[in-house]
């Protein structure tokens, strides 16, 4: 393998990763504070994408300025997150708390039947593609190949400032310190008085959000039609578990290595490519049964 | 009460002896269950021909059906998963009573329900399904293809690329990774090393079955720089696989190979450039170069875009030739009956070399049960009057000399052509809007 094929092959992860971070990254901030693996996590995913390429085809076919695409992409992202994570949250995940996990999985992955349902009925079977984004920044040549603008810079860009504002807001802003709190330690957090319902529902619409982000970035490269949400639920739950569910930084980490892992494998081994997040996160747990970052903890009795 | 009872009891009676006096056992309908993907990806291809099946049915029926007898479909998804499949496949023939059962789009689904209608001796065509398999490896009584399989499909392919760019170099393939696409390239393969043994394979990627993105395979496919790439993908996968290469010039560098890429033209729109062969598992294609000027073709096509939004696919074309076949079965039967109603087993008796044609060209029926089917090929170019790329330098092979003669296994067969093959063979040409 080449200089040449050798960046092809790491700018290639990088684009991939970038976009498998932001539906991981929210998936395991919920973990980290509810305690709750949501599967239907993939569904704001996929909703996310549906919205913004429907409106968006509909929008640009009527002769709107293609550069509405990314203020639609945040716009999409906030309403599924507040519409659709805030509800779900409020009226259904609040009662299942304290009961054991497997009914917590099972919960959300009704929610997740049901959803991808609403979705068939909302918009059909047909594969949408709406690209204007990815088209209005164009092509770059690097080493004789062209990548899409879209891909290769803003991708990664978009991740890394997600990354860095998260951390921002969980460090350095009261609500994002709340949510710390909760998340290390969700009884005595109650007991000096932190509001653990708004902690909650503040965190599920905010990672409901992110995933409908992720969804919505997608949108302009992919087709988006039914069975998208599965396969991206199934990515993230490797990503987070890598990286030791409920950390931010190991989200970014561990999707870095799952993309260029899986990007490496297309160029020397595409037979492997398919199974490549699983080894890794195989691997990883070997080695850290509670992830990447996890940090091990006595189980309270 | 009582007597208003007596009345009716006697009316019924009545009609029942009206009904058994005029017409022996012809039945009040045919009832017809049809096995299509309403759900999942595949979806693409189940949705418009349902919505076929319902319009061409409506069509026959008012025109009095097959010898008189109104017909009745029942729907079965094949989303549901191959159990859930074969479980409502035995209800609707055994608790309902279909006449026929059309099954199915999954070739998966084809291996599964061909030995289930052997058990339950029901006349079922397999109306969608390419795996060539069936008839290769197995006899059925029951059993019969509507139409051709995948090694006509794959073998009119490499013969046009052939015909169309004989001095191509090296190769790449872009496959779904799922029984179609490991067995498509099996065969495209067989018969590219067979006929040109000088080829240069430089990449076979299978990416994931519904995989979102193809871009580290296209940077890869950039590098290597390949002549031609096939891909025998198909739905969400292909569309996104040629948006993905069209957005980012390598339909420039290379010419793709599409099979399957006339279910994805109207959808993909310009952004399938011109200079690209598409197959269309069949003579199947909404400008058929034959068809499109036959009356009752354009009407048929005008309604289903009016009614669907969209233009009718090849699985149309299928149902189309499934529709005709089961009629043609029925009235070869009523005449070889001496216009009497026939029972199922003389229905299954006249499949035996039956013609008909749905859509498209005629179709036979050969001794082991498979369809013959013409071939349809041609490249893209963006013509004046449609938003989305169609077909010119149409070329349409003979089903006869295309498909695996009885007896034979296809990958041998195929591994047996001799390069000559590729001027022996007869074509028929056609342009766009000739």
């Amino acid at each position: 393998m080449n200089l040449q094929l050798l960046a092809l092959a790491i700018f290639d992860g990088i684009a991939h990763a970038a976009l498998v971070f932001m539906v991981a990254v929210g998936l395991t901030l919920i973990f980290g504070v509810l305690r709750i693996l949501n599967v239907a996590h993939g569904s704001f995913y996929a909703i996310g994408a549906y919205l913004v390429a429907s409106v968006g085809g509909a929008i640009f076919a009527a002769g709107w300025s293609p550069w509405l695409a990314f203020p639609l992409m945040l716009i999409a992202a906030a309403l599924v997150g507040v519409l659709l994570g805030g509800p779900i949250e409020r009226l259904l995940l609040k009662r299942i708390y304290a009961k054991e996990e497997a009914l917590q999985l099972l919960v959300t992955f009704a929610v997740f039947m049901i959803l991808e349902d609403v979705q068939r009925l909302v918009w059909g079977v047909q594969p949408y593609f709406e690209a204007t984004a990815l088209q209005s920044l164009g092509n770059v040549e690097v080493f004789g190949v062209y990548y899409t603008v879209y891909q290769l810079i803003l991708l990664p860009l978009v991740a890394l400032a997600v990354l860095l504002a998260l951390r921002l807001f969980l460090r350095r802003t009261l609500s994002g310190r709340l949510i710390l709190a909760v998340t290390e330690d969700r009884e005595a957090a109650t007991s000096i008085g932190i509001d653990a319902d708004r902690i909650y529902l503040l965190t599920f619409v905010l990672g409901a959000s992110l995933a409908a982000f992720g969804g919505a970035l997608a949108s302009a490269t992919t087709s988006v039609l039914p069975g998208i949400g599965a396969d991206m639920i199934v990515l993230s739950f490797a990503v987070a578990a890598t990286a030791g569910l409920g950390q931010i930084e190991g989200a970014a980490l561990a999707a870095l290595l799952i993309g260029l892992g899986r990007s490496f494998a297309v160029y020397l081994m595409p037979e492997l490519e398919v199974l490549i997040p699983y080894l890794i996160m195989l691997l990883v747990l070997l080695w850290r049964p509670e992830g990447l970052f996890g940090v091990a903890r006595t189980r309270k009795i | 009460m009582n007597k208003k009872l007596l009345i009716g009891a006697a009316g019924a009676l009545s009609l029942l002896l009206s009904s058994v006096g005029t017409a022996a056992e012809k039945p009040e309908e045919i009832q017809v269950g049809i096995t299509a993907f309403l759900s999942g990806p595949a979806s693409v291809f189940g949705e418009p021909a349902k919505a076929a099946a319902e319009m061409m049915v409506e069509e026959m029926n008012a025109a009095g059906g097959i010898g008189g007898v109104p017909l009745k479909t029942y729907f079965i998804d094949e989303g549901a998963g191959g159990e859930a499949v074969l479980a409502e496949y035995r209800r609707l023939v055994q608790d309902v009573g279909v006449d026929a059962m059309f099954a199915s789009i999954s070739s998966g689904n084809c291996n599964k329900v061909a030995p289930l209608a052997e058990d339950l001796k029901i006349l079922n065509f397999m109306w969608d399904c390419g795996t060539q398999r069936i008839f290769e490896e197995n006899d059925y009584r029951y059993v019969f293809r509507t139409q051709g399989h995948a090694t006509p499909e794959m073998l009119s392919s490499v013969l046009y690329l052939l015909k169309t760019k004989p001095d191509f170099k090296k190769i790449a393939v872009v496959n779904q990774d799922y029984a179609w696409g490991r067995e498509s390239w099996k065969m495209f393969s067989a018969a590219l090393k067979a006929m040109k043994p000088d080829v240069e394979i430089v990449a076979e990627f299978f990416p994931k079955f519904g995989a979102p993105d193809f871009s580290t395979e296209i940077s890869r496919l950039q590098a290597l720089r390949p002549d031609v790439i096939l891909s025998t993908s198909w739905g969400g996968d292909l569309d996104t696989f040629v948006r993905q290469a069209s957005q980012r010039g390598l339909t420039n560098s290379s010419t793709l190979v599409l099979p399957l890429a006339e279910s994805s033209l109207e959808r993909l729109g310009k952004a399938l450039p011109p200079g690209h062969i598409v197959g269309t598992r069949g003579d199947h294609y909404f400008l058929h170069p034959e068809k499109k000027s036959d009356p009752a073709f354009s009407k048929f096509v005008a309604a289903f875009k009016d009614k669907t939004g969209a233009y009718p696919i090849y699985p149309v074309f299928h149902m189309s030739q499934a529709l005709n076949a089961l009629k043609g079965a029925y009235e070869k039967a009523i005449a070889a009956n001496g216009g009497k109603w026939p029972d199922r087993e003389q229905v299954v008796d006249a499949m035996a070399g039956l013609s008909f044609a749905g859509l498209g060209r005629e179709v036979r029926i050969r001794e082991d049960n498979q369809g013959i089917e013409d071939q349809l090929l041609g490249t893209t170019i963006h013509a004046e009057g449609h938003d989305f790329a169609v077909l010119d330098k149409m070329m349409m092979f003979d089903g006869d000399e295309v498909t695996t003669p009885v007896g034979q296994e296809s990958v041998s067969w195929l591994e047996k052509l001799a390069p000559g093959f590729v001027d022996k063979v007869r074509v028929e040409s056609f342009e766009h809007g000739s």
